[in-house]
């Protein structure tokens, strides 16, 4: 039935398992159980490709909040099913190469319930279509990224990487949830589908581009588009599977999965394909670019990343042309962008996974990852060698790997788009392929970079650790998969093509889906010779100059200091956040009780007595007054009298006298206004408490008179009587207005419901029994707590008297 | 009667204002006192005052019994109050030898 729904939520019911079977097996890896997990999955949705590829969509929807439209939906199509196939695929060969990756003594358990807790709200963005739950797994999957990142907590820079990608993408998130929100207005629905289907009719409204940048701005921050990518590498201090899983295959794939869930929505928008395509490309060179000076194998690849995902990031800005022309055979040739930008999304995963594997064999074998100490590991880690280069060059994009042919597709769209007449592409559009050139020799300068400096030249035991050595068999075994796999896509590339690919464009392209287009492309290696190749050749030939010329143009970065680096912006502005915000707290937080009372009757004054003007309340319509006597009178005005005396009283004993003639003076009122019960009760509860403070005050000391400044004074004494005036113009304002008639008439059956003549006895001890109790509940906790307040002090005594 | 002793509530409230806002911690305890005789009186003056008699079974038309009983309880809880109140003054004087609020504001964070 829900079977799609339920497979959101297996990992999360693994997380609440993982820590039992932790705690209480404790020879068996429990890496082990939890790897059964994303493998179940996996079958499961590959067992769905045949219905999928078909062009079929599955939904599921289990009621959530109803009222609101919320409701838990899980939608597969093929973009769903080929980002779930990554999760759980790549989930499952993370997981078996942290078996041999994290040892016992590591806290694993609480490691797979993060991770378990990831994958379950990864699956959850990729699968929701109704936007506010997608926004809630989206958030999930920041957090379980934060708690990952800060794994090993005891060191300072996990914890500042954590912070980092925590603060960046969750403002990102929350500035996508606004503009979930302003969708949702503007179609009257949270379902993605729906709004696919509406789009016409809300493109006009005002928040339209509004909501386009802030959903926009969500994705940058989950894909570390420029310049927001400056959490991603300090997130390198994760764990390497979580590297490898979090980092480079999926979570951040995930803001590219949201562009291209909404390119039906806002594609075709000028704003839109110039924002993705111009910050993915730029985010392409940049971090290309900056990827060729690190000196941390870890760091490359985290800015290898930012630049592989700008360059996925850009695809899909480009593909969005196509929506702009609506469906004819010009408009399809952009499509060719999109579909290439899957294909390397998919192909992404599988070479980048295996460099941060290969990463993390190398830290564990010889322990560093810094490139100056690596070197000559060629002859002592053979396969590990093999693997880095396959995935190296695929990333270069050479042949035959299956980087080339998403490169090369890549290269004939930047091509493609430099035709076009619209969004001013005549004037600009040149821009797009030359930037993507210039990034592509990069890419391939630190892929060099990486396989040479790692595993050619000298081998310098001295620098490193522990000696060199191939590590155990099973921690080859998913790098050695995710290699294959490279090798493999370049082969039969069309496999992919045809069942994830071309179903996966068809919900990015529903209204040419509907008109028949046939969205696939056919993948093949070899063009002839067209520009593309040529463009290949091009960046192996510069790429190889720049690479053995490294140091003669290196001084080039020179020119981006690190004082004046985003980081170092990022850094500044939240120091100054942190001190001004301290500042400002300090200024109201005094301490200072009478200065908090201020504030609560100062706002007191301006809401409550606001709204009473406000709403024109103050026309008093007084109910009857009884009569009064002149006994009444004289009771009233002297406690009048009494209450301003109080606040005239100079010692103590005065106060308590003043005190009680009030409470007695209260007492004969409820007399006079036929309440005996009530006038019994304040009797003797005031005589108790009049002792309870002549006791108190032989403990306390003598009233002082106040040295309050005569501002401050005027100023207490000004919003007494604010208060006062408030209070009695509502009191006064309430009367005579009764809402509902009262209930009361209930209680006055009293005898026969509760076999009480006293009808506020019976209440109390029958119709609202319960009160009561608690009411003696609360007495007791007070009597407790006084009792404690009193003994603690003379325990603490007697244990100095020890420590004597 | 009804607005006068609206008026007696609204007079102790301000007394009772002023009290919290001193610097004595005594002060601050019997303001919380007057604030609750206060409160007690308006939940009197908001059923209607005086139309019948005591709210027992047999004795004729009688007033609203619900206040009552929710003011009995109210005078009951506001003793506790006071009564913790006390103790915990009584407590801070021992410990830090002063009732004065603003010398109680402890060390600023940081």
């Amino acid at each position: 039935m829900s079977t799609l729904v339920l497979a959101i939520f297996i990992p999360f019911l693994a997380a609440a398992i993982i820590p039992f079977l932790y705690k209480y097996i404790k020879n068996i890896h429990v890496g082990w159980f939890v790897i059964l997990v994303p493998t179940g999955l996996f079958i499961y949705l590959a067992s769905l490709i045949p219905d999928i590829s078909g062009g079929e969509a599955i939904v599921q929807t289990i009621n959530w909040i109803p009222s609101y439209g919320i409701n838990i939906t899980a939608y597969l199509d093929g973009l769903s099913l080929t980002l779930a196939l990554l999760i759980s695929g790549v989930g499952a060969l993370v997981i078996l190469y942290s078996i041999y990756y994290l040892s016992l003594k590591e806290p694993i358990g609480t490691f797979y319930t993060y991770l378990m807790l990831f994958m379950g709200a990864m699956l959850g963005v990729v699968m929701s279509d109704n936007m506010l739950v997608l926004y809630v797994f989206w958030e999930l999957t920041s957090i379980s990224s934060f708690l990952l990142i800060a794994f090993w907590y005891q060191r300072k820079r996990s914890r500042e990487g954590a912070k980092k990608s925590l603060i960046i993408t969750v403002s990102g998130g929350i500035s996508m949830l606004v503009g979930f929100i302003m969708i949702g207005a503007m179609a009257n629905t949270w379902s993605i589908r729906e709004v696919i289907a509406e789009v016409a009719s809300i493109s006009d409204h005002a928040l339209f581009i509004p909501a386009l940048l802030l959903v926009l701005l969500g994705a940058f921050t989950k894909s570390a588009q420029f310049p927001f990518h400056i959490w991603l590498p300090d997130a390198m201090e994760a764990p390497t599977p979580v590297s490898a899983y979090l980092h480079s295959a999926t979570m951040v794939k995930a803001g590219i999965y949201l562009v291209a869930r909404f390119t039906p929505v806002f594609g075709g928008e000028a704003v839109w394909f110039w924002a993705v395509t111009g910050v993915g490309i730029f985010t392409l060179f940049w971090g290309s670019f900056n990827a060729v000076r690190q000196t941390d194998l870890k760091a490359l690849l985290a800015y290898s990343t930012i630049s592989q995902l700008g360059m996925i990031m850009s695809m899909f800005g480009m593909g969005s042309a196509a929506l702009h022309l609506g469906y004819s055979d010009e408009s399809m040739v952009y499509t060719g962008a999109t579909f290439a930008a899957l294909f390397h999304l998919v192909n992404h995963s599988t070479f980048k996974g295996a460099l941060f594997m290969v990463v993390g064999v190398v830290d564990h074998s010889v322990g560093t990852r810094d490139i100056r100490r690596l070197g000559g590991l060629i002859t002592l880690m053979p396969i590990t060698f093999t693997i880095a280069t396959i995935g190296s060059m695929s990333m270069a994009g050479l042949p035959p790997f299956n980087g080339f042919l998403s490169k090369e597709m890549f290269f004939i769209s930047t091509l493609d788009i430099t035709e076009a007449s619209f969004f001013g592409l005549g004037t600009w559009g040149i821009i797009i392929p030359i930037v993507a050139w210039i990034a592509s020799v990069f890419t391939f300068v630190y892929s060099t970079v990486f396989v040479v400096k790692t595993f050619l030249g000298p081998y310098k035991e001295e620098k490193l650790e522990h000696p060199a050595h191939e590590p155990k068999p099973g921690m080859l075994i998913s790098p050695i998969v995710l290699g294959l796999l490279v090798i493999i896509f370049f082969f039969v590339p069309n496999v992919i093509g045809k069942n994830l690919i071309t179903p996966a464009m068809s919900g990015i392209f529903p209204t040419f889906a509907a008109e028949g287009a046939d969205l696939g492309t056919d993948i093949y290696a070899w063009h002839g010779f067209e520009p593309e190749l040529f463009m290949t050749i091009g960046v192996v030939l510069f790429g190889a100059l720049l690479f053995f010329s490294r140091k003669y143009w290196s001084g080039i970065y020179n020119l981006f200091p690190e004082k004046r680096s985003i980081n170092v912006f990022y850094g500044f502005v939240l120091d100054q956040m942190e001190d001004k915000s301290t500042v400002i707290t300090n200024k109201y937080m005094t301490r200072y009780l009478r200065d908090y009372m201020v504030y609560i009757f100062a706002f007191f004054i301006l809401v409550v007595g606001g709204t009473f003007i406000y709403t024109e309340a103050y026309q008093f319509t007084l109910p009857e007054n009884a009569t009064i006597s002149v006994f009444e009178w004289l009771i009233v005005l002297s406690m009048m009298a009494t209450g301003i005396t109080i606040l005239f009283a100079q010692s103590r004993l005065t106060a308590i006298v003043l005190n009680s003639i009030l409470g007695f003076g209260i007492a004969i009122l409820f007399v006079l206004l036929r309440a005996p019960d009530l006038a019994l009760t304040q009797t003797v509860i005031e005589a108790v408490t009049t002792v309870l403070f002549l006791v108190a005050y032989y403990f306390l000391p003598e009233l002082e008179k106040e040295n309050t400044s005569k501002k401050t004074k005027s100023i207490n004494l000004f919003i007494s009587i604010g208060v006062g005036v408030v209070f009695t113009a509502v009191a006064l304002g309430v009367q005579g207005n009764r809402g509902f008639d009262t209930i009361s008439g209930f209680f006055e059956n009293s005898y026969e419901l509760a076999g009480g003549n006293n009808m506020v006895n019976a209440i109390l001890g029958d119709f609202r029994a319960f009160d009561t109790m608690l009411e003696v509940v609360v007495l007791l906790i007070a009597g407790i707590g006084i009792y404690t307040m009193i003994r603690v002090k003379a325990k603490k005594e007697s244990d100095q008297i020890e420590d004597k | 009667m009804e607005t006068l002793v609206t008026i007696l509530a609204g007079v102790l409230v301000t007394v009772a204002t002023y009290l919290l806002l001193s610097k004595s911690l005594i002060r601050v305890i019997i303001g919380t006192a007057i604030l609750t005789h206060a409160a007690h009186l308006l939940i009197m003056v908001l059923a209607e005052l005086k139309t019948g008699t005591v709210p027992i079974v047999g004795e004729g038309d009688p007033v609203d019994p619900l206040p009552q009983a929710l003011i009995l309880t109210s005078i009951v809880i506001g003793f506790a109050v006071t009564a913790v109140s006390l103790v915990l003054a009584y407590r801070t004087y021992q410990e830090i030898g002063t009732d004065k609020l603003d010398e109680l504001r402890g060390e600023p964070d940081e």
